[in-house]
């Protein structure tokens, strides 16, 4: 199939529908409203919002690895987001303003509480966690929480002389 | 296949050192592992995928596609789970097992533990009992674990561990800040704070460097190779006597047994997915408690049709692990310093002696402290997400300190594992269906243990705890998970003698947690390592009386 978008993104068996995409798995559509959300849930001060520091590249490349068993869950829960903000506001989520945003997620995070909770855990890991996986732009998250990078300390002041090292 | 002496389940803590002994006395062994060998070079600090905090899988398996488990809750709804999931209960599948990757923690059970039900008598409706064997029968077995694997520490200001004969062969790692804050305090309050004692080298030891004080510890593999485990001790030197072959990526499925009730050896499922045996004198189970349990009731035969050793139902029962409770303390100074391994504090004044309770647990602050174990863990009444939570991380990511332990469980009939009577593994075997909790009694005394963690907090100056005692609704028998084969002198309510031989079948032994008859309010992996020094001493022993040649 040639499902190969310009930008170099894999395609798999049966996902032609969206081979303009930026993004492995989750549509160009979908990956604004779910950097929407996780930017609600890590918004931006002095430091990048989930968004800007790669929340969304992390957790749409688990969705083709380790969380592939949550693509459903995304494809229902980004849909139900969009839904409430067109409810409230007659736009999608990455099309309301600001203010209206945080209620719509809100909202979000009553009837969905599900969706709601697992986004924001994969929000969370993906700012907090490994750089390597995607997320965590620059370790931008260790540095703002004071944390020394690359975090092994201990490296830098091991004497590998002593004992055979290994 | 050549018959071989004896064949070993599992190149875990114990079964590294079974096959050491065996090996070293001159028996031809072959040590079968179903995962991998990680060596330094594989040893990637991944925050989101160890064998700690596996939200993306295990570093150290088993791998999450086709070996899965049933877990029932507390209201008897059973439910499919992966390996990754914290419900599964694992604890690791390579080489070396747990000890690759586990935080070391180096302990003694305490002189009582073995005497539970003499010391408190057993409460309604729970399985406590005595071991058959007391602490003066293992001291000489944990001393050898303490030199042969490696062990770093200082027990003097200790007063409640029991009769030893020597110092540990390395002086602990020098103190962090959690250490300066927490150790006058403690004092303060009358208790006896000491380092704790490590799987680990503070200086060189066996031919290897000292730890070079990381902090990703737990969870991972160590890239200097200064954590002391089974893979980098007792398995080469198994392999160096020329007498053991180590077959890794091979599960064990079966044990054979011949029409007179005697092992005839082991089947297994090779790396190529091919069905293999591999005939021998002896089989010794050493699987971790869970899979060894499994892999008894799945060796059905004629004479043994509920499974090997289970004539009366004992295998799988009395289920155990810790109960972990503690509390946070909040700080309004920093107390981060980066300085692995980060666990450095114990103490033992709450293990035993509390009016009412039925033994306790030993206290210590915590190895590890990564941004993503900080995300559930701010002050209570904070924000869970948007700008308070961002706020939130950003001021007490470096100002926490957890201290907590390993509640003794007092231990069921009923926490236990079976087999799933519909859920097969890629192998085709029934996977481990695990079910019940331990006593409630176990969780008055975390809650206790919780409260006496808090006030060591206040005393060191916390402006702000929370404990941490929620119940769990199913038991926790994960990385410390024991007591399925339980070791005993009645066949009818145990499963293996005092020397771990099935009361059933002579050249079968079980030699892990498993044997565990209850499981000491610490970390288990020494006791399990003294108990596989000793177990093999005593096949050794049989084996020149020629008692299980066939
Ligand atoms: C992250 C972590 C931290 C820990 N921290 C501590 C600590 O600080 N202190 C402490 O005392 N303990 C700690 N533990 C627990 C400790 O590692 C275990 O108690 C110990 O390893 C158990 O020893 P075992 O021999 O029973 O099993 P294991 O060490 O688990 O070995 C069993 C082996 O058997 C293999 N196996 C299972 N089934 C089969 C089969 N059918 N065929 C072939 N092979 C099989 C497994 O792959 C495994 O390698 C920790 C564990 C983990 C994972
Ligand atoms: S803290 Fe020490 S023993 Fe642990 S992984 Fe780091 S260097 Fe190795």
């Amino acid at each position: 199939m040639a499902g190969t978008a310009a930008t170099g993104a894999v395609c798999i068996t049966g996902c032609s529908w969206r081979n303009s995409s930026r993004w492995e798995f989750l549509s160009n559509a979908q990956a604004e409203t779910l950097a929407a959300l996780a930017d609600q849930i890590i918004p931006e001060d002095d430091f990048p919002s989930a968004s800007q520091a790669g929340v969304v590249v992390y957790i749409d490349r688990q969705l083709m690895g380790p969380y592939r068993r949550h693509r459903g869950a995304y494809q229902g829960g980004i849909e139900s987001a969009d839904q409430i903000s067109r409810k409230f506001c007659g736009v999608a989520l990455a099309q309301a303003r600001p203010t209206m945003r945080q209620e719509v997620v809100s909202a979000l995070a009553e009837r969905f509480r599900e969706f709601f909770e697992m986004v924001r855990e994969h929000t969370m890991e993906g700012y907090y966690g490994s750089p390597r996986h995607g997320g965590n732009r620059d370790a931008v998250s260790w540095r703002m929480l004071g944390l020394k990078e690359p975090p092994l300390r201990g490296r830098a002041h091991y004497d590998l002389s002593k004992g055979r090292g290994s | 296949m050549n018959r071989v002496n004896a064949v070993i389940v599992g190149a875990g803590a114990a079964g590294g050192i079974v096959a050491k002994q065996l090996a070293a006395a001159g028996l031809s062994v072959v040590l079968l592992e179903r995962g991998p060998w990680y060596t330094p070079a594989d040893c990637r600090k991944d925050d989101l995928r160890n064998q700690r905090t596996t939200v993306l899988g295990n570093a150290f398996g088993p791998e999450d596609l086709g070996f899965p488990r049933v877990v029932v809750d507390a209201g008897g709804v059973a439910r499919i789970v992966r390996p990754s999931d914290s419900a599964y209960q694992n604890n690791a599948a390579c080489v070396g097992g747990g000890t690759l990757s586990y935080g070391a923690q180096a302990w003694r059970y305490m002189p009582q533990d073995f005497r539970m039900k003499s010391v408190y008598g057993a409460p309604a409706g729970s399985s406590l009992e005595d071991w058959p064997i007391g602490y003066g029968d293992l001291e000489p077995f944990y001393d050898q674990a303490e030199y042969e694997i490696g062990v770093s520490g200082d027990y003097a200001p200790d007063p409640f561990h029991g009769p030893r004969k020597r110092r540990l062969p390395m002086p602990p790692l020098p103190a962090n800040r959690e250490w300066e804050i927490l150790e006058p305090a403690a004092r303060r309050l009358g208790l006896h704070p000491f380092a704790i004692p490590m799987l680990r080298n503070s200086v060189p030891y066996n031919d290897r460097g000292p730890c070079m004080r990381c902090r990703w510890c737990v969870g991972f593999a160590c890239e200097v190779d200064a954590k002391n485990g089974s893979q980098n001790t007792v398995i080469p030197q198994a392999l160096a006597t020329g007498n053991c072959e180590l077959r890794m990526r091979c599960t064990a499925t079966e044990i054979l047994m011949d029409e007179r009730g005697h092992a005839r050896g082991v089947e297994y499922i090779n790396e190529d997915g091919r069905r293999e045996q591999q005939l021998s004198d002896v089989v010794v189970v050493s699987a971790c408690a869970i899979e060894s349990a499994r892999l008894l009731l799945n060796s059905k035969s004629r004479l043994f049709p509920n499974g090997l050793g289970n004539r009366y139902d004992q295998v799988g029962r009395h289920l155990q692990g810790h109960y972990y409770t503690g509390a946070l303390g909040y700080f309004d100074h920093d107390t981060y310093d980066d300085v692995g391994p980060g666990a450095s504090i114990a103490l033992c004044d709450y293990n035993h002696g509390t009016p009412g309770l039925c033994g306790g647990g030993m206290l210590a602050n915590e190895f590890i402290r990564l941004p993503i174990h900080m995300i559930d863990r701010l002050p209570p009444g904070t924000p869970r997400w948007g700008q308070g939570h961002k706020q939130a991380m950003r001021e007490w990511h470096r100002r926490t300190i957890v201290v907590m332990g390993p509640t003794q469980q007092i231990p069921t009939a009923e926490a236990r594992v079976t087999l799933d009577p519909a859920v097969r593994d890629k192998w085709g075997a029934p996977v481990a269906r695990i079910q019940g909790n331990s006593h409630p009694h176990t969780f008055e005394i975390g809650a206790v243990q919780a409260k006496r963690a808090q006030a060591w907090l206040q005393e060191a100056g916390a402006i702000h705890t929370a404990l941490m005692n929620s119940r769990p609704q199913m038991i926790s028998a994960g990385q410390h998970q024991a007591g399925t084969c339980r070791m005993g002198n009645d066949p009818r309510a145990s499963v293996v003698t005092p020397n771990c031989q099935l009361h059933d079948v002579e050249n079968v032994f079980v030699i892990d947690g498993s044997v565990h008859v209850s499981n000491g309010g610490f970390n288990p992996a020494l006791t399990i390592m003294a108990i596989a020094y000793y177990a093999s001493a005593a096949l050794v022993r049989g084996w020149k009386g020629t008692r299980y040649r066939s």
